[in-house]
């Protein structure tokens, strides 16, 4: 494989920028019978907890004009089971494994933090963000102050690096960016759902049991730009961006926006081979523009 | 991408699309079929109706957007398949029961077809409801022994299961419950249970079920369920 893709996220060395997003990838097996995982960059685990949940109860998925809402609600088998059961392959295999986790409360992070101390992560991905439930963290993730002090208790008993995953749905983006970076986030990855709403006038009743739901897919592309952009103007940790991307022709962007990485989410449900078919279109990009490395336009808008 | 043979419409509401195929397809299984670019977003998990020689065969129903579109495609326009997914109907040992409501007789077809090939001497009976009016049920009662029709009734109003037939029904939640109920604790009951999709191999959790054991996923761990996990209280 060429290195033009090679991306170094901090002192990660990645094959290449593509990640697939938490929530939208399992733990990889799925999509093993699609491609070799070993192709992508890295991979993001699905969102964990200390406990296992089971997640929202009623409709969890509704479809907008290209866009998907949807309210699992942290469904996972928990740190414990996912240590036993799904790390052993996920170490097996020569890509970055990401492990996204999320919390009700400070002490469930922290606890949830200790025990991935055990082993060899490569990445935190904090999930502050999620829109879904309680014990997403959202209200963590919505002001700067909060952000800031999660991120620094975390970062502080974490052996691994931690990247802070954002919402989009608080106060300003990039004010809460600039305080996880001061509290020692080594990295940002943004945007988890923008909260939506849904209702079924044939029924008079709102979708979601839990009220709100997670909006993703192409249709929050420009949001996800725009705050990317943000971001990558105010910090200097390395960003790892997301948002409806599709395309290697989004990829590239977000790139441009500024970001080290790009992950993909909602894309893995309609096209299972999308993170490979944006390697492709990014190496082929960089050969026709005859770039040594993909590192030549970030950031450069 | 797969070559539509064709795209014919059978019913009210209701197309039969026949495509180029090649692979093993178990009955029950399903698809995801696209056919559009990004709106809508999701492809739609589609059962397999029959399958025989490279021919894959869905029924299926208009109900949105998605199914819309697929009725409108023409035959040597092409299709994208993912699939075949999901888990399938069981082998059936002993005699076989269907009870299919509206859309949902659509896998049934496969099943008692199969059925019936793997067990010559085996005997096959089909309950199939209709809100309205009734579509394939000539194509059933060329495959099985007997045929029962209702329209516009509840279709447990006549199911009587002997005892040694395993039953499988597929169709409205609260059909398949009535009849989960109606069949006596002895047979075995097949359910296939139906869910609204995002990526349809297990990954998203958007269709998962509450089960007896626990969350399962409609799209990985069934469609197929048998009775008392799905509908133990």
């Amino acid at each position: 494989m060429s290195k033009q893709l090679e991306t170094k996220f901090n002192e990660i060395l990645f094959k290449n920028p593509v990640v697939p997003a938490s929530g939208t990838f399992g733990f990889g097996r799925e999509y093993e019978a699609y491609y070799d995982l070993e192709k992508l960059g890295g991979l993001c685990s699905k969102g964990l907890t200390l406990e296992p949940q089971s997640g929202n109860t009623g409709i969890r998925l509704w479809e907008t004009h290209a866009g998907l809402m949807n309210s699992i609600g942290l469904e996972n088998p928990g740190i414990d089971a996912f240590i036993e059961n799904e790390w052993p392959h996920l170490k097996s295999l020569d890509t970055v494994t990401i492990v996204n986790v999320g919390g009700k409360d400070e002490e469930s992070y922290l606890k949830a933090i200790e025990k991935l101390n055990a082993i060899d992560v490569k990445l935190i991905e904090l999930n502050i963000s999620c829109p879904n439930v309680k014990a997403g963290g959202m209200a963590y993730g919505m002001k700067a102050q909060t952000a800031g002090d999660i991120t620094k208790k975390v970062v502080e008993i974490s052996s691994h690096p931690v990247m802070v995953k954002l919402s989009p749905n608080g106060d300003s983006v990039a004010d809460i960016a600039l305080a996880c970076e001061a509290s020692g986030a080594q990295g940002i990855s943004l945007i988890n759902t923008i909260q939506g709403m849904a209702i079924d006038y044939k029924k008079r009743v709102v979708v979601f049991d839990n009220l709100y739901a997670g909006l993703s897919g192409p249709a929050v592309k420009p949001i996800a730009l725009r705050m990317t952009h943000q971001v990558c103007q105010a910090v200097n940790i390395p960003v790892m961006a997301m948002g409806g991307i599709s395309t290697w022709e989004d990829a590239l962007e977000f790139i441009m926006a500024g970001a080290t990485c790009i992950q993909i989410g909602t894309m893995n449900f309609i096209n299972p081979r999308a993170p490979i078919e944006i390697i492709e279109g990014l190496e082929a990009y960089c050969e026709k523009e005859k770039l040594l490395n993909i590192s030549e336009i970030r950031g450069i808008v | 991408m797969a070559i539509i043979l064709s795209n014919e419409f059978v019913s009210t509401g209701i197309y039969k699309m026949i495509v180029e195929f090649t692979g093993e397809v178990l009955p029950g299984q399903f698809f995801m079929l696209r056919a559009w670019d990004k709106d809508p977003l999701l492809s739609r998990p589609i059962s397999v109706h029959d399958y025989e020689d490279g021919k894959l065969t869905f029924l299926y129903q208009v109900v949105g957007k998605g199914t819309e579109i697929l009725s409108c495609l023409k035959a040597q326009s092409e299709v994208t398949l993912q699939g075949p997914l999901g888990n399938g109907f069981p082998q059936i040992v002993g005699d076989l029961c269907v009870v299919g409501g509206g859309i949902g007789i659509a896998p049934l077809y496969y099943l008692v077809k199969d059925y019936k090939k793997k067990n010559p001497h085996g005997n096959c009976r089909a309950y199939l409801g209709f809100r309205d009016s009734s579509y394939c049920e000539e194509s059933f009662k060329a495959i099985a022994d007997e045929v029962n029709l209702n329209i516009g009734g509840i279709i447990t109003d006549q199911l009587k299961v002997a005892a040694n037939e395993v039953v499988v029904t597929c169709g409205p939640e609260v059909m398949m419950k009535s009849v989960a109920k109606a069949t006596p604790q002895k047979n075995q009951v097949y359910v296939s249970m139906e869910a609204r999709m995002a990526c349809g191999i297990g990954a998203c959790l958007g269709c998962t079920c509450a089960t007896k054991y626990g969350n399962k996923k409609v799209c990985q761990d069934g469609p197929v369920f048998l009775r008392d996990e799905v509908f133990y209280v």
